[in-house]
């Protein structure tokens, strides 16, 4: 099994997929020649060619647009959106149209359609580069929201997006671990069901709960809570924000009673709500004590002068856990 | 540096065929086939007749707000009926003649200017998308369409309907310049009613005429008499002949006028005078195009009133469907299409809404 970076993971996916379905296309500003500004692409278009992999011009209201007619066509377009903070202007064809017309047309048109895009901060990037708003597609009816936590994650969920799921995904890269670290990924396709999340670590005392980039500081604080205080917590890795695993959740918060959620997307109406208000509803006579979210604040992200304090990290994960398992 | 008048290679035509007493320029008129020319005047008299129905039906509380035609009719059958079965039609939503003709049911507009997401249901084997209500929103999937179809060597076109009002947005200008780029088989058809809603053409554009703006993205235009049925006939056809050929795109302008209100909530009066829609009153296009086929003795008196009458036994038949549809729905049915596969979430949502209707006895156990 090779190993390999989130990005190139990404990579894998998109070129399995263009192989093994002659109507995915891909399309996005600076995709092709350019091979993406974080060099997702590199050499998509050189093994598959220019009707394949498709450089636009910058409108992405029209890419967005673009791909509402080649999906009602039969074609299964994967656009990039070049980071996240741009998908605004594209935003009310994503509302309107992408997740709305397998609904509106009772089943006729159905929208298979990936929307790629990097998300999160702490990359120091200029203004507009570094939020975190999978809440607003987690609230959007019609829409998945995928966010995968590392290199094989990112490959498998990828691929089923395009290849196993015929309603639209908005997929969300989380960029500060394009190239953090690598892991094993299979040679062979590999799939993972979109709505089921992944217990990442198993544990009886606590249970941390958090998706995408926040799974490293997560991951960090479980472990040093075995080494330094003999404390097993349960880790769950979404993966998928909508719809919910609300029986994987559920499950561990009745097991282990104690939980944080952790997540760099603001806290108000974030996913951590909704994680925490179907805790509550299905498992709350479980519970010992009252659950806590380390996330983002309600302030808009900060410039990247004062980004890296603002991120969160595993000691912030930690304090929360001991004042969850001290109540 | 010099200075000089750079040159614009794109072509904006004006075109119209048919004067407002019926009789054409004899150079340029299509002289459509008999039946064909009967196929036509039929789709835009049922267009209307459907039209003046829903007026009702939304006056008595049968459906709700409802987006008349009337006056618009040569504009969008004239055009609509060009399409062959594998172009693409995408609409706005003043275009029911078209959609009639390429397959829809009569009551599909009753359908969703009644509340039913069924008016929407795109019947088997037609290739349009459903009406669309957000201005311009259509556009790019037109566009996208028309890309789709030149990435897979598919030699048919896409039209997509706008109003004038939509080219004042966004996605009119990107998908027109994807298209341009791109040199996509679509079709721009702007029905230029003068009104949208309360603001007149002059507000919403400084071109010279809406038929320009392609000059910016680098193909032709035309602006046509739009309630020429014949003008707008010939612009579309030789637009979607050179969209298959891979000539790449076309802007069409069909000027016409939104006859009646811009939908059953609005009070033109605020906005506009009653002298300018008499004016536009003599240049109906039904009764221009039934004046052209009578002089060219492809209808007569006989022939009109049969004509009419399996029209409105149509639409008599379509309200009876639509009423039938209305007394036969689940409302647990808006759960049905929200994915292909219900989520766990949804299916218990879902669940929960059906105990619900149950208690309070909409629905049976």
């Amino acid at each position: 099994m090779p190993e390999l970076t989130l990005v190139k993971a990404v990579n894998k996916a998109l070129d399995e997929a263009l192989s093994l379905d002659d109507t995915v296309v891909l399309l996005g500003q600076d995709i092709g020649q350019d091979e993406g500004v974080f060099r997702v692409t590199e050499g998509l278009l050189k093994k598959h060619g220019p009707s394949r992999v498709i450089d636009t011009p910058l409108a992405e209201a029209a890419i967005i647009g673009g791909a509402v007619g080649m999906a009602a066509y039969g074609l299964k377009p994967v656009p990039e959106m070049q980071f996240s903070g741009f998908f605004y202007q594209a935003y009310h064809q994503v509302e309107n149209h992408v997740a709305r017309m397998r609904n509106r047309t009772r089943g006729r048109v159905p929208m298979n359609m990936v929307i790629r895009m990097p998300y999160g901060g702490g990359i120091r990037a200029v203004e507009h580069h570094s939020e975190s708003r999978e809440a607003i597609y987690a609230h959007t009816p019609g829409l998945t929201m995928v966010i995968p936590s590392g290199p094989r994650s990112a490959r498998a969920l990828l691929l089923t997006s395009i290849l196993k799921y015929p309603d639209p995904v908005i997929f969300f890269e989380p960029k500060l671990l394009y190239r953090a670290f690598k892991e094993d990924v299979p040679d062979e396709p590999e799939y993972l069901p979109l709505g089921k999340a992944r217990v990442a670590r198993e544990g009886k005392d606590l249970t941390l709960i958090s998706y995408g980039a926040t799974m490293r500081p997560t991951l960090e604080a479980a472990r040093d809570l075995k080494e330094d205080e003999g404390v097993e917590a349960e880790v769950i890795d979404l993966l998928t924000v909508a719809p919910l695993d609300t029986e994987t959740i559920a499950a561990s918060a009745a097991k282990t009673g104690r939980v944080v959620v952790i997540h760099e997307g603001h806290r108000r109406c974030g996913i951590g709500a909704e994680v925490v208000a179907r805790i509550v509803e299905e498992s709350m006579m479980h519970l010992e004590a009252p659950i806590k979210r380390v996330t983002g604040y309600d302030i808009i992200f900060p410039y990247f002068s004062r980004e890296a304090p603002y991120l969160i990290n595993a000691d912030r994960v930690k304090n929360a856990a001991k004042e969850v398992l001290a109540f | 540096m010099p200075r000089k008048k750079l040159p614009v290679k794109t072509k904006v035509e004006y075109l119209s065929i048919l004067d407002e007493q019926g009789v054409p320029d004899a150079a340029l008129d299509p002289k459509l086939k008999g039946d064909k020319s009967l196929y036509l005047y039929r789709l835009m008299l049922l267009a209307r007749r459907m039209d003046e129905r829903c007026i009702n039906l939304q006056r008595q509380g049968r459906i709700g707000t409802y987006g008349p035609c009337r006056g618009q009719e040569a504009a969008h059958c004239a055009s609509g009926i060009v399409m062959e079965p594998d172009d693409w039609v995408v609409y706005a939503f003043r275009e029911p003649g078209t959609a009639i003709h390429r397959g829809w049911p009569v009551e599909h507009a009753m359908l969703f200017w009644g509340g039913f997401e069924d008016g929407c249901r795109v019947p088997n084997g037609v290739k349009d998308l459903p009406l669309c209500v957000p201005i311009a929103s259509q556009v790019p999937h037109g566009m996208g369409l028309g890309w789709a179809m030149k990435l897979r060597n598919d030699p048919h076109c896409a039209l997509v309907y706008l109003g004038d009002g939509a080219t004042s947005e966004g996605d009119f200008h990107e998908s027109m310049n994807f298209a341009g780029v791109y040199k996509l088989p679509v079709i721009f058809f702007v029905q230029n009613n003068h009104w949208a809603i309360s603001i007149p053409v002059h507000n919403q554009t400084a071109s010279e005429t809406i038929a320009h703006k392609c000059v910016a993205y680098g193909f032709d235009g035309i602006q046509v008499d739009g309630n020429d049925p014949l003008a707008v006939y010939v612009a579309t056809q030789e637009a979607a002949e050179k969209a298959r050929k891979g000539g790449g795109p076309t802007l069409i302008e069909a000027v016409t006028y939104r006859m009646s209100v811009h939908t059953t909530a609005d009070d033109p009066t605020k906005y506009r005078s009653e002298a300018e829609v008499k004016t536009w009153e003599q240049r109906d296009p039904i009764h221009r195009y039934g004046k052209y086929l009578r002089k060219r003795r492809i209808l007569n008196e006989a022939l009109e009133q049969q004509i009419e009458n399996e029209v409105q036994g149509e639409v008599k038949a379509a309200v009876e469907r639509y009423e039938a549809h209305c007394r036969n729905v689940d409302p647990s049915t808006v759960f049905d299409h929200m994915h292909a596969e219900l989520p766990a979430e949804l299916v218990a949502q879902r669940a929960e809404y059906r105990r619900c209707l149950v208690q309070e006895g909409v629905l049976k156990e």
